[in-house]
């Protein structure tokens, strides 16, 4: 295991550095930061005032090698809008968008799994059909759509859940489901292919031919090697939704780190957009390492490979 | 000739079925782009003519509704089934040139990595990774706020980065038939690097590309309709579907059509995309899915 890590560690460190750069790089492709900042009506000597008040008169790579010792100590500066540090705005807004990005990821695996192991038991009957009908149209549904339609049904017609907003339990219901769209199709199809393999192999018929009962094969026999590749792209798909979250945040008002890098992108809000894109690539990062572990732990086979 | 009936099995079935798919996916494909280049033609109204007389008027076939206009009127009274088959020349192009763009480059980082091995393939695997790392809704939304909005931007954004599905296909792929005969045949022959590359790898890791670019066309048009739904993709007054659902939001409570119309026709067209997809993926056998 430990072999293992000192592989996979130095790689996920290059590329936390790379990202680093790249997200420093961002903010400066306007040409002139400065400009960015003070906005489209401010004067010649606005523009004068800010550059020097931010630092950014100093050269490139002075400002570069400056943000990343900071940054590399968790402190990402003020924000221009806020008025406070980024690190602690984050940290305040994170809470509500893991809790979205794993209520997403738990409701995918509800359906996902059992869909697609049932998908692969009645394999090319109208069950299987039915099952890769679904991820289709999971798979062409627009989330930000989806959500509106939520809201007119669930919230208005209904009445059932509030429209949109922070507050209670009940603000996380349709933000969530609408999540969970872009994980079910492709958490669905592995399970199906996984299974349908699992089930075709040998030690399936062993356990059939020792008169195993059909629930014990299936879930012991079958759903435990098929659930391998499951559970480690589950945690780089878990990734993919806390950066896709922005969206369904947006319209649904859930004030988590997406919504917030919205805001600070139409307010130019630099410091804040420039930390958001670096705490969650850390993130994919980190989850990226955990699934790659998460195989070798649960296949002892990959651990030399 | 044998005489014997064979019974429809299950394999049969799923062949016919697959076959409905691709027509499916072909025929809204085929239908869409149709649509697209001859929209000047099928348009009824100008996409871009203000009426503020004539403002949210339902479909027709719903009360208050008029023939005048099929699909009724948005919040500043344009035709809507003019500015849905404009929306459609939006959505086509930007699929369409984020493909090319994001091909061209995947496939050559790709098929360097894959061809050369080594530190080469050593730099393109890192390429790969880091850009996976990089969430790319927040900086196509950060680009877009920094640089402002435009048809073109949306495009080259997309195109630089949803690259690396055709890194990782081309370069598989290409490993796969470095050392075939026919490419070592090709090396013995004296060809050039590059021939070899052009003349005997692309063409034959081509019809695998072609699937990647059905799934990221897919990917690239439901991207477009996010951002230019966040108010940070293809500018106003232009008719993205995108942009048509975000204008209409306010009056979604009242007259629910106004969000429906765009966002069918969006997820129609990113369905027949995919369709066609997977019917491309089951021509050649080969389960690129992951």
């Amino acid at each position: 295991m430990l072999h293992f890590l000192r592989r996979r560690l130095p790689v996920a460190i290059r590329v936390a550095l790379t990202v680093l750069t790249l997200s420093f790089l961002l903010t400066r492709l306007s040409g002139d930061l400065a400009i960015s900042i003070a906005g489209p009506n401010a004067s010649q000597e606005d523009i004068e005032l800010i550059r020097s008040a931010y630092g950014l008169d100093r050269p490139l790579w002075v400002q570069y090698f400056d943000w990343l010792w900071r940054a590399l100590q968790g402190d990402f500066g003020d924000s221009y809008f806020f008025k406070t540090r980024v690190a602690r705005l984050i940290m305040e807004r994170m809470p509500i968008t893991m809790t979205l990005g794993l209520c997403g990821l738990f409701i995918a695996l509800c359906v996902a799994l059992p869909l697609g192991i049932l998908a692969a038991v009645r394999e090319n009957t109208w069950v299987d059909r039915s099952v890769l009908m679904v991820a289709l149209i999971g798979q062409a549904m627009p989330s930000f759509w989806l959500g509106l339609i939520l809201m007119v049904v669930l919230g208005l017609n209904l009445g059932w859940l509030p429209i949109s907003g922070t507050g209670s339990w009940e603000h996380y219901v349709m933000p969530s489901i609408v999540l969970s769209f872009s994980a079910i199709p492709s958490l669905m199809r592995l399970t199906r292919s996984g299974m349908i393999e699992a089930l075709a192999s040998d030690y399936i018929r062993t356990a059939r031919a020792k008169g195993l009962s059909r629930l014990s094969i299936l879930v012991k026999h079958g759903f435990r090697n098929a659930a391998i590749p499951v559970v480690a792209i589950a945690a780089v798909q878990l990734g993919f939704m806390l950066g896709g979250s922005i969206v369904i945040e947006t319209v649904f008002a859930l004030h988590g780190v997406g919504y917030l890098a919205w805001e600070s992108i139409s307010k130019n809000d630099f410091p804040v957009v420039q930390a958001v894109v670096l705490v969650l690539a850390l993130i994919y990062i980190g989850l990226t390492l955990l699934s790659d572990l998460l195989n070798a732990v649960l296949d002892p086979r990959l651990r030399s490979a | 000739m044998s005489t014997v009936l064979q019974p429809a099995g299950a394999g049969n079935r799923r062949r016919i079925w697959r076959n409905a798919g691709t027509i499916l996916g072909a025929g809204i494909v085929g239908f869409i782009t149709f649509v697209a280049i001859f929209a000047p033609w099928l348009a009824p109204y100008d996409p871009f003519t203000i009426d503020l007389g004539r403002r949210v008027i339902p479909p027709m076939w719903m009360e208050g509704g008029t023939p005048a206009n099929i699909l009724g009127t948005d919040q500043l009274g344009r035709d809507y089934l003019s500015r849905l088959i404009y929306g459609a020349r939006v959505s086509m192009i930007i699929g369409v040139a984020t493909i090319i763009t994001s091909g061209i480059i995947g496939t050559f980082l790709g098929v360097m990595g894959g061809f050369y091995g080594g530190r080469v393939d050593d730099a393109v695997m890192f390429a790969i990774t880091a850009r996976l790392s990089i969430p790319v809704v927040l900086v196509a939304l950060a680009v877009a706020g920094l640089l402002g909005t435009s048809f073109t931007l949306v495009i080259l954004v997309l195109g630089l980065l949803l690259w690396d599905r055709f890194a990782v296909v081309a370069r598989s792929t290409t490993m796969q038939i470095r050392n075939l005969d026919y490419v070592a045949a090709a090396r013995c022959a004296g060809c050039s690097p590059m021939t070899v590359l052009l003349k005997e790898v692309l063409p034959n890791i081509a019809t695998h590309l072609a699937v990647v670019a059905t799934l990221e066309m897919a990917l690239a048009i439901l991207l477009e309709a996010a951002l230019s739904f966040l108010g940070l993709g293809v500018p106003p007054p232009l008719p993205s579907w995108g942009l048509m659902i975000s204008e209409a939001k306010e009056y979604m409570f009242f007259s629910p059509w106004v969000i429906m119309i765009p966002g069918i026709a969006l997820f129609i067209l990113v369905l027949g995309v995919n369709l066609l997809g997977d019917a491309l993926r089951d021509m050649l056998g080969t389960d690129l899915s992951r």
